[in-house]
């Protein structure tokens, strides 16, 4: 086995936890320690899976000299606590929260060189891993005025975390829509839908374009949705994209892989399997492999 | 008796059957009037509340802190109220809105996720705003889990808690054991907001009352979503013949809704609420109210018939704010036809 970088999971909610499993399967990342605040279920499973655990929060990773990457799944407020303390000690650091203290990151659409470099990146939400691709893909093509996104997840997957933190998940993935994306403006609705069986999480994007050429639309966004199926394979179109006067409405669909939470779960997918290209990008480049 | 407190709803939840079209001077109007007649609180703005105006559910004329400053400064004597829709409003936007002169928020979430409500109903009172939890849906499930709701909204820091029939679909029976449940279970007092799409919206307005709630939702000519809301007129005439006493005067109330509403709803070219069958299929299939027009246009555009779109919806137990999923649906049922 080839040599791999030491990672630290802080915050072993909902999604620190299928992190964890996620990344058992890398060949560049290996997990060596979780960090939570209090006994909980993802603190065992990482005991049960042979990894380091603590309950006392960030202190306790301020200790070790042995990580090189952190992933934050904690919440804004925490992460703004946890950011200097990560930088100070050097650590690349990958942000799921709607922090956003660092640039954000979209692998398939902003993912280069230059960015790797920064100590700490953002993931955006997970409405933003899922939408904000779709929106630069008609943007690349029919240049977006508006774009508008509505995000609907089952209650299931959204822990409390996500609850606790709406406003700023609509706020950054808003800005995400127009920072990366590349929409003059952005809105974002997110709706919890209790059903059961629970619904796969699903987004509809709707952009007001200059291009009215749907063919050349539909085009750009199948390319792009062959990006993101490389590191998302659940993701999926829902509906083509349709045209009405300047509006073009698409919706996508994300199956999980089902590691921690069942395959409904595609919001916590996506963000994770965002998170884990962007580490093992840059594991590659710090351990010069190809 | 203890009093009845109104709240109507013609310029929020009416806003819906004008696609959000109100202007400015037709909001001062009608809120004037309102007051007039001794509303206690006034809702207004976009139908889905705090910046609802979007392509999915139709774009304002006005923005929302344009309807509120209008409003505000008409009125003297009835609180001015807003509709937060965690999700879709964010606690930034309250703050616009009350500097704007907002009185009352109605933080809404659907029967199940009072939980995303907590930043905001903890932020509305912080800024002293009388704060009302506004649970929707509140048919689709049992009086257990719309009490562990309430009880959450309470915990926040909620001044009431209302059970809201957003479809339409609800029983004199079952409101009254929602509310008495909640009654029995809350030291907050309980409201009830209902639409009228299998023409209960009265009947479940007075069980309500029966069942302890103090706070009753109505709007002029029931102009509102779906069939409309609880007429306002017809809610205080019923309450006066069960001998229950509110601040609203009767013939001015009906004088508001004849006298101001009509004509601003004939102006615009729009329909006075009524049953027809697309409402009906909505209380019927207990789907949101406000999806009625939505489902509509879906239907012109891929040639279905809206009440198939209505069921199908109601079967995948879509809930408020999914107005996307209509398309969806809409763009299936077409493909399945051929």
């Amino acid at each position: 086995m080839g040599k791999k970088l030491k990672a630290a999971i802080i915050g072993p909610g909902n999604i620190g936890t299928d992190l964890l499993l996620k990344l058992e399967r890398s060949k560049y990342i290996d997990v060596k320690f979780v960090v939570g605040i209090q006994e909980s279920e993802g603190i065992k499973i990482a005991r049960d899976h042979g990894v380091d655990t603590t309950t006392n929060g960030i202190e306790d990773l301020m200790k070790r000299d042995d990580i090189d990457v952190a992933f934050d799944s904690t919440g804004a407020k925490p992460h703004l606590l946890h950011a200097p303390l990560l930088k100070e000690k050097g650590i690349f650091t990958l942000d799921l929260t709607p922090a956003a203290v660092g640039p954000y990151v979209v692998p398939a659409v902003n993912l280069k060189e230059d960015l790797l470099k920064k100590e700490n990146l953002n993931m955006v939400t997970c409405g933003g891993q899922a939408t904000v691709p779709i929106v630069a893909a008609i943007n690349e093509v029919a240049d977006v005025e508006y774009a508008e996104i509505i995000s609907s997840i089952s209650s299931k997957s959204a822990g409390p975390g996500t609850r606790k933190n709406i406003d700023e998940f609509t706020e950054t993935t808003k800005k995400a829509i127009e920072v990366v994306g590349g929409a003059d403006k952005g809105k974002v609705i997110i709706v919890l839908n209790p059903a059961e069986p629970p619904i796969y999480m699903r987004n509809t994007i709707y952009t007001k374009v200059k291009n009215t050429d749907i063919e050349v639309i539909k085009d750009s966004v199948h390319r792009m949705v062959d990006k993101l199926q490389k590191y998302v394979p659940g993701y999926s179109i829902l509906l083509e994209p349709i045209i009405e006067d300047d509006i073009v409405t698409v919706m996508i669909q994300v199956e999980g892989l089902g590691d921690y939470l069942p395959k409904y779960a595609g919001n916590l997918d996506i963000i994770n399997s965002a998170a884990v290209e962007v580490a093992e990008n840059y594991a590659r480049k710090v351990l010069e492999v190809e | 008796m203890r009093k009845a407190i109104i709240t109507d709803t013609t310029l929020r939840d009416g806003s819906h059957s004008v696609s959000h079209q109100f202007t400015l001077e037709e909001m001062k109007k009608v809120a004037k009037a309102l007051e007039d007649a001794g509303v206690d609180i006034i809702e207004i703005g976009h139908g889905d509340g705090l910046t609802g105006s979007s392509i999915n559910y139709g774009f304002g004329l006005y923005t929302d802190f344009e309807y509120v400053e209008a409003v505000a400064s008409v009125l003297t004597k009835s609180k001015l109220a807003v509709l937060l829709i965690p999700g879709i409003g964010t606690i930034e936007h309250l703050e616009k809105a009350k500097e704007l002169g907002a009185k009352v928020v109605r933080v809404a979430t659907h029967v199940t996720e009072a939980d995303v409500s907590e930043q905001h109903i903890k932020a509305a009172k912080k800024m002293g705003m009388f704060t009302v939890g506004f649970l929707m849906m509140a048919h689709m499930v049992d009086k257990e889990i719309v009490l562990q709701e309430a009880k959450k909204m309470e915990s926040y820091g909620a001044d009431v808690v209302y059970v809201t029939d957003s479809s339409g679909a609800m029983l004199p029976d079952e409101v009254y054991e929602k509310v008495k449940y909640l009654k029995d279970n809350l030291s907050v007092p309980i409201g009830h907001h209902s639409h009228n799409n299998i023409g209960l919206a009265v009947a479940n307005s007075l069980s309500a009352y029966k069942a302890g709630a103090d706070y009753l939702d109505g709007s002029l000519i029931g102009f509102g979503a779906g069939a409309g809301n609880c007429p306002t007129e017809m809610m205080v005439a019923a309450l006066e013949r069960s001998e229950i006493e509110t601040n609203t005067d009767l013939y001015k109330i009906i004088d508001a809704g004849d006298d101001v509403l009509q004509p601003i709803i004939k102006s615009k070219g729009k329909e006075l609420p009524r049953f027809n069958s697309d409402s009906l299929m909505i209380g019927y299939s207990g789907v949101y109210s406000s999806f009625m027009l939505h489902a509509k246009r879906a239907s012109e555009r891929f040639g279905v018939d809206t009440r198939d779109i209505l069921v199908e919806l109601g079967r995948r137990k879509v809930v408020g704010g999914q107005e996307d999923w209509i398309i969806e649906v809409a763009h299936e049922l077409s493909k399945k036809k051929g």
